[in-house]
């Protein structure tokens, strides 16, 4: 039985909270994450706009995989130098967006920090990476995938699937 | 041999040599991808790892530092290594055939060549000749095609217009000679811009040129009038003094672009040219600096388009 | 030596005969049709059973690169070539290297080729010396040497009052002239026919009008110097009906088409295909179907293999710079059956393009299996094909359009002055 979404966005607010100021950059990575962020940034009523980014150029699977996707273009809307930045994803795993993610942001300047928010850690890390703020930790059968979805309303759930999701809609592959 | 060659045995890209015969989506998805690229720029390091660790050749038979240069800096930005040769005929009068230098590049582990070449299917040649042991981008080959010249024509166009269905786009000048002019005419009707005009002396277009989906003119003042886009083509120094044209002065006589000629198309049409320009030849030097022109935009945009093509490339 | 081909369907266009006969050869000629000669034995009987025997082919272009381009091909490679082919006489283009223009090289050419007792070699010589379009040859001694016929192969002569004068010439002595049709300033540059294929691929195009203007002046001085004209490698529909109407008019013309042409156009040429590289260019598909029907009523005499073999470096290089040519004498007949087949001709007018017709351009006694003539036989099987590949090419040249094709048609014995110099 997986959590409830919305009771975990819940529970990540009360941790965050008390850790985040107005200077704070959240960053919601493409596409989990960034709608993820949307929610907890606006709760939050921050002032420091949005970003988001899109690891795609930064993957280390890319020779595997190569470049099938949609890519969103990443945008950060604030200075990354010298910065608090909070990094929000929705599912916490290998670590290796993760890692793709931060190995993005330094290009666009030395932040002060990087604090990571998921809603779900569902271990198997390949990475030495762990998440400071954590809705709920989940065990997942192995071979599964994890995976946040929107509904029209905006509502997040999460579910469990066989197969990567495309982290867009287009997927020029077919 | 009629497999489209550009193409593997599952429909994506393998090397990308010209527009004519690419699927609608291809189009669209470089288009989309270099979107993606042109924040790069905009940061602390202009750079994304994608490429790392890649050979990219830059293979120049014929000399254009431009191009070159902007496939230089498109691959540099993805982290690629980038050896540029710059092969004049030299070692081809050696006895060293085209073919042959290709082998020997693929031997220093080639991941992807950048060729360009002053005869008409030297791409198509060099991608046959390697398959899939690698990657080729046409970056020119005589008067057949320059791909990435046709995408970032189109991603400038998007730009500027949004949406292909409603526009009228003229393309004026020396059509005949001209590898950007296919290249255009076949990605604006691919993404299904219904009137495509080619504007120009009958010495300068080709035989049939209606052939290729697009209306033909004489008359500047008549192929332009209404346009949305008004693309300038080039005029080579040395076409202007034969049996093709008379003169430069001549040639601006009745197809070059002047303001005056510019207020026949629509209010807000869009000026572009492929560059280097011949200012008073094809192109008046107040219309080429005026507002409408986006002749620079289109050098920035043309970095983010390559560097979509190659990551795609790339990853297939 | 006595040989009998029994069971074989004869067909021999030139008599009309088309029956089951058999043929018997000795001493190198024909001796009898159907019934053996008294006392005749042979020494070798071939059994032709569900086989035509028809009269060996004539063509009426084949380079054999000798002198001077021997990298591309030998006298021996493309002499085998055309036996397997069942080619057995042959007429070949003066663009040597030195071009045929002066009596020792045509005499050396067929002295190389008859020691080599394959097919019969008849050189065209140069109309000009050098092919250079300004002094004319001396044809008359060249005619001794061997030639029969005068020719500037596929380098027009730019000075029309040079052509003039050669055709005067070669009128006065009643020397056939063959000449193909293309304007050399139209034609500069152009590697492919001026039509939508060239304007899609960009490349430098030869328009229909670089033929027929050319043409025109040819025929106009046919007209004025009574000259016996050839014309060769008829590309365009406008051509076609131009020979078409000279012939009603009574002018002696005769012409000829290549192979290719009859079944490739333009579109062949896909993404830069070097193998279709032709001179002329293959052109429109109306075009071609004009040919096959100057064909059908006979406005065109020939069907040629305008053999060219191209070594492999001159053709894997772009199709601009690209050497032009095809290997094509092994292909002849199974293109010939071809071009019946697809036009529901009959088989013996599509032997006669091949033979008897190309015989009578050339004026020699060929072309025909007929009592007291030389033995030159070509004995083929209509239900089996081919599979052009480079291993099946016998020619040095691996250069043609049709590598991959099946064609109709393979020749399993040839003979030449009585000799089985073929066979498979």
């Amino acid at each position: 039985m997986l959590p409830d979404a919305e009771s975990l966005i819940e529970r990540l607010l009360r941790q965050l909270r008390a850790h985040v100021s107005s200077e704070t950059g959240m960053v919601g990575i493409v596409t989990g994450g960034a709608w993820l962020a949307e929610r907890l940034h606006r709760s939050l009523g921050l002032a420091t706009p949005l970003g988001r980014l899109d690891i795609s150029f930064y993957r280390d699977d890319f020779d595997e995989a190569g470049l099938h996707h949609q890519v969103k273009p990443s945008q950060i809307p604030f200075d990354v130098q010298g910065r608090k930045i909070l990094l929000v994803d929705d599912v916490l795993y290998t670590g290796r967006t993760v890692r793709a993610a931060m190995n993005e942001l330094f290009d666009y300047g030395r932040p002060a920090a990087i604090e990571l928010a998921v809603l779900v850690d569902r271990g198997g890390r390949e990475l030495p990476i762990a998440a400071q703020y954590t809705g709920e930790t989940v065990a997942v059968p192995p071979g599964k995938i994890l995976v946040l979805d929107r509904d029209d309303n905006g509502a997040l759930s999460l579910h469990l699937s066989d197969r990567r999701r495309e982290r867009t809609t287009g997927d020029a592959r077919r | 041999m009629n497999r489209n060659p550009q193409l593997d045995e599952k429909g994506a890209l393998q090397h990308l040599l010209t527009i004519e015969g690419l699927p609608r989506e291809i189009l669209t998805h470089i288009l989309d991808t270099a979107a993606s690229f042109i924040g790069v720029a905009d940061r602390e390091v202009k750079k994304v790892p994608l490429l790392r660790g890649k050979s990219v050749f830059n293979l120049f038979f014929e000399p254009s530092t431009r191009t070159r240069t902007t496939f230089e800096i498109a691959a540099k930005r993805l982290s690629a290594d980038v050896i540029n040769l710059n092969i004049a005929t030299s070692s081809q009068t050696k006895g060293e055939t085209l073919l042959d230098t290709v082998d020997n590049l693929l031997a220093m582990h080639a991941d992807m060549f950048v060729v360009r070449h002053a005869q008409s299917g030297a791409a198509h040649l060099i991608a046959r000749h390697i398959g899939p042991r690698g990657h080729v981008i046409n970056a020119g080959d005589g008067r057949h095609s320059h791909p990435t010249q046709g995408l970032l024509d189109m991603y400038t166009i998007r730009h500027y217009k949004r949406d292909f269905s409603r526009l009228s786009v003229a393309i004026v000048g020396d059509v005949l000679h001209s590898r950007v002019a296919r290249s255009l005419i076949h990605a604006l009707t691919t993404l299904g811009t219904p009137d495509v005009r080619v504007i120009g002396p009958k010495t300068l277009l080709p035989t049939g040129v209606e052939r290729l989906g697009v209306r033909e003119f004489h008359d500047l003042r008549r192929g332009i009038a209404d346009c949305d886009v008004v693309v300038m083509l080039r005029v080579q120094n040395e076409r202007m003094s034969g049996a093709l044209l008379p003169s430069a002065q001549e040639f601006f006589k009745s197809w070059g672009l002047t303001a005056e000629r510019l207020a026949l198309a629509k209010p807000d049409a869009i000026v572009m040219h492929p560059g280097p320009l011949n200012r008073g030849v094809e192109i008046d030097s107040a219309v080429a600096d005026g507002v409408q022109s986006v002749i620079l935009a289109q050098v920035t945009f043309g970095i983010a388009v390559r560097m979509a093509a190659m990551s795609i490339l790339a990853g297939n | 030596m006595k040989i009998l081909i029994k069971n074989g369907r004869l067909i021999d266009p030139a008599s009309g005969a088309d029956e089951r006969r058999d043929v018997y050869i000795a001493a190198g000629k024909i001796a009898a049709i159907g019934t053996a000669p008294a006392g005749f034995s042979p020494a070798r009987t071939i059994d032709a059973k569900g086989l035509i025997v028809c009269p060996g082919l004539v063509d009426l272009a084949a380079r054999l690169r000798e002198p001077g381009f021997e990298y591309k091909a030998t006298l021996e490679s493309e002499m085998r070539a055309a036996v397997a082919g069942g080619v057995t006489s042959l007429a070949c283009p003066p663009d040597t290297d030195p071009p045929l223009d002066e009596a020792g090289l045509v005499e050396m050419l067929t002295f190389r080729a008859r020691s080599l007792n394959q097919a019969r070699v008849y050189p065209v010589g140069a109309l000009t010396l050098g092919l250079a379009g300004e002094r004319l040859t001396e044809m008359a001694v060249l005619h001794d040497a061997g030639c029969v016929a005068f020719s500037q192969a596929d380098t027009p002569v730019a000075d029309t009052q040079v052509l003039w004068h050669a055709m005067q010439y070669a009128s006065t002595l009643d020397f056939a002239v063959w000449l193909r049709p293309q304007d050399g300033y139209l034609s500069r540059d152009g590697v492919a026919h001026d039509g939508e294929v060239a304007a899609r691929l960009g490349l430098p195009g030869i328009p229909a009008f670089a033929e027929t203007i050319a043409l025109s002046t040819i025929l106009q001085l046919a007209r004025a110097c009574e000259t016996r004209l050839h014309l060769c490698r008829l590309s365009t529909a406008e051509g076609v009906a131009m020979v078409r109407r000279a012939k009603a008019e009574g002018l002696k013309v005769t012409c000829d088409v290549a192979a290719h042409h009859v079944h490739l156009s333009e579109m062949d040429l896909g993404y830069f295909d070097s193998h279709c590289h032709l001179v002329p260019p293959l052109r429109s598909e109306r075009d071609r179907d004009a040919l096959r029907a100057g064909l059908a009523d006979g406005t065109i005499d020939a069907i040629c293999s305008d053999h060219a073999p191209v070594d492999e470096d001159a053709k894997q290089i772009p199709f601009g710079e690209s050497e032009p040519g095809a290997t094509a004498l092994e292909l002849l007949l199974s293109l010939a059956l071809k071009w019946a087949q697809e036009t529901k001709q009959p088989l013996a007018k599509a032997l006669a393009m091949v033979t008897s017709r190309p015989a009578a351009v050339l004026g020699i006694e060929a072309g025909a299996i007929a009592l007291g003539r030389a033995a030159d036989i070509a004995v083929f099987d209509p239900e089996d094909h081919v599979r052009v590949t480079p291993e099946f090419l016998r020619s040095q040249g691996k250069n043609t359009p049709f590598l991959g094709y099946e064609l109709p048609g393979r020749v399993r014995y040839t003979l030449v002055n009585g000799l089985v110099v073929h066979e498979s």
